[in-house]
């Protein structure tokens, strides 16, 4: 079956999951994000790629960070962007998901970037808009459930770029909530495709998915020994939302065991580098000295996150 | 077809605009040929500011057909260009349409004083109302055949024909 991201030509067509896309496209997309970068320095701060079309936010889960660099990406671009509060909306007053989708459709929408508490939420629109002969019309993932989020694992492989430059000689560690985070399974994927050779993951047993070795990744229970010589230290936020039944006795407790504190962090290589999707919980996942400290990378992700983005948007405006 | 020499061309391009630079003129290079020529000429000439790159694919009339190329260069403008004279410097002009996006683009960074082109060879063709201040050799090229700036692996300029 072809990727439903790619058209037939093998460009990318939606941005769903990285899961099974090459790395040709993944290195496609963080080249074509580096001269994007530099839009930021300019007096006028816009490029007329998307100029006249119309790009949808349509977040049926809450967001800040997200949907504010995606809202900036596609203005940057000179897109009219139309952020949809769903909570407030027809969703609210009973409307399916893709009545919405074809309502917004009908307004001509050119560009969906969807969140949605649902894994499969943007995969499913977009195989309607298939369905309906609506091609045309392109979905980029910003997180459904605890399935992917694209542009995040994306972002963090621009940052580690950025710092490392060769993936192929780099130990990477994902530390924390791994069991609920779409960001860790976004993360996974595309070290793994982009050739980093040991991608570890650092969590207690509640929160670590079984069988996630499977993915080509080691598991590490004690902080220490997972974090021992690592170049890059990706963080997770501890999802307390999304956590259902006893999982932790206490946020105390994992922070004891698996905060980021500096002394645990000088297991890393001198060098190693310090990421965080955001929002932090201060002394949960990471303590305040190493998120502000000389390692932390997490505001530069933060700045690239708006150039990968503006790259995937203009890459599928152009497909 | 027997093709000029792009070494000469440069010489000559240098030449012919040395006595209509002002002191604060910038060169801006058009990626990937315009910036060799444009590295020649700021070596000629002696020009104190800086020179500039820039990739126009984010400019191009053509993305909604044709997309992105990939092997996108970063634009680079290293100096104000507000009230500044700058001269738009490519290899080959054709129907104008890269200049047009070259324009764009210098605007996005402010308001120059004046804008001038220089050009080693116009082949006519033209689409959009451009025209050079200085072009090094007018050259009439048969519609479906590109001109290539190219460089050897020593540094060298040569031109080249091939089908578009």
């Amino acid at each position: 079956m072809r990727n439903p991201q790619l058209t037939k030509n093998g460009e990318l067509q939606h941005l769903l999951t990285i899961d099974g896309l090459p790395r040709e496209i993944l290195s496609a997309i963080l080249d074509t994000a580096a001269p994007f970068t530099e839009v930021a320095e300019r007096e006028v701060k816009k490029l007329p790629l998307l100029r006249g079309k119309s790009v949808f936010n349509l977040f049926f889960e809450n967001s800040t960070r997200t949907r504010t660099t995606f809202e900036i990406a596609a203005k940057r671009l000179s897109a009219d962007v139309i952020n949809l509060n769903i909570s407030t909306s027809s969703t609210a007053k009973g409307e399916t998901l893709l009545d919405t989708v074809d309502n917004l459709s009908a307004m001509q929408a050119d560009m969906f970037v969807v969140r949605h508490a649902t894994s499969g939420a943007p995969f499913l629109i977009a195989q309607h808009l298939a369905a309906m002969g609506l091609e045309h019309i392109h979905v980029i993932n910003a997180g459904d459930g605890r399935h992917a989020h694209p542009t995040q694992g994306l972002l963090d492989m621009y940052t580690i770029r950025h710092y490392k430059k060769d993936f192929t000689r780099l130990v990477v560690a994902i530390v924390g909530d791994v069991l609920h985070s779409r960001v860790a399974r976004s993360q996974i994927h595309a070290l793994t495709t982009l050739g980093v050779p040991e991608v570890r993951v650092i969590g207690p047993k509640t929160l670590i998915p079984t069988e996630v070795d499977r993915l080509g990744v080691r598991v590490f229970h004690d902080m220490r020994a997972g974090l021992k010589d690592v170049d890059v230290v990706m963080m997770l936020r501890l999802q307390n939302e999304r956590m259902q039944g006893a999982l932790l006795p206490s946020p105390q407790e994992f922070f004891k065991y698996y905060g980021l504190t500096a002394d645990k962090l000088a297991c890393a290589r001198p060098d190693a580098i310090v990421m965080h999707p955001g929002p932090m919980n201060r002394g949960v996942e990471i303590d305040s000295a190493v998120a502000d400290g000389p390692h932390a990378v997490i505001l530069p992700q933060v700045t690239f996150g708006i150039a990968v983005r503006m790259a995937v948007m203009s890459m599928l405006a152009g497909a | 077809m027997q093709l000029p020499d792009a070494e000469r061309l440069c010489a000559a391009l240098a030449d012919s605009m040395r006595p209509g630079l002002h002191p604060e003129t910038a060169l801006i290079g058009i990626h990937t040929g315009g910036v060799w020529v444009a590295e020649r000429l700021h070596a000629a000439l002696g020009l104190k500011m800086p020179l500039g790159r820039l990739d126009v694919s984010f400019y191009r009339d053509d993305f909604s057909r044709s997309g992105l190329h990939s092997q996108l260069k970063s634009s680079d403008i290293p100096f104000e260009v507000e009230d500044r004279p700058i001269v738009i410097v490519d290899d080959v002009l054709y129907t104008g349409r890269t200049i047009r996006a070259a324009m764009n683009e210098i605007f996005d960074y402010g308001r120059p004083a004046r804008i001038d082109l220089a050009v080693l060879i116009d082949r006519g063709g033209r689409e959009l109302p451009v025209c050079p201040r200085w072009a090094a050799q007018a050259l009439q090229i048969e519609p479906g055949k590109n001109l290539q700036l190219e460089r050897s692996k020593a540094g060298a300029l040569s031109l080249r024909l091939i089908d578009a």
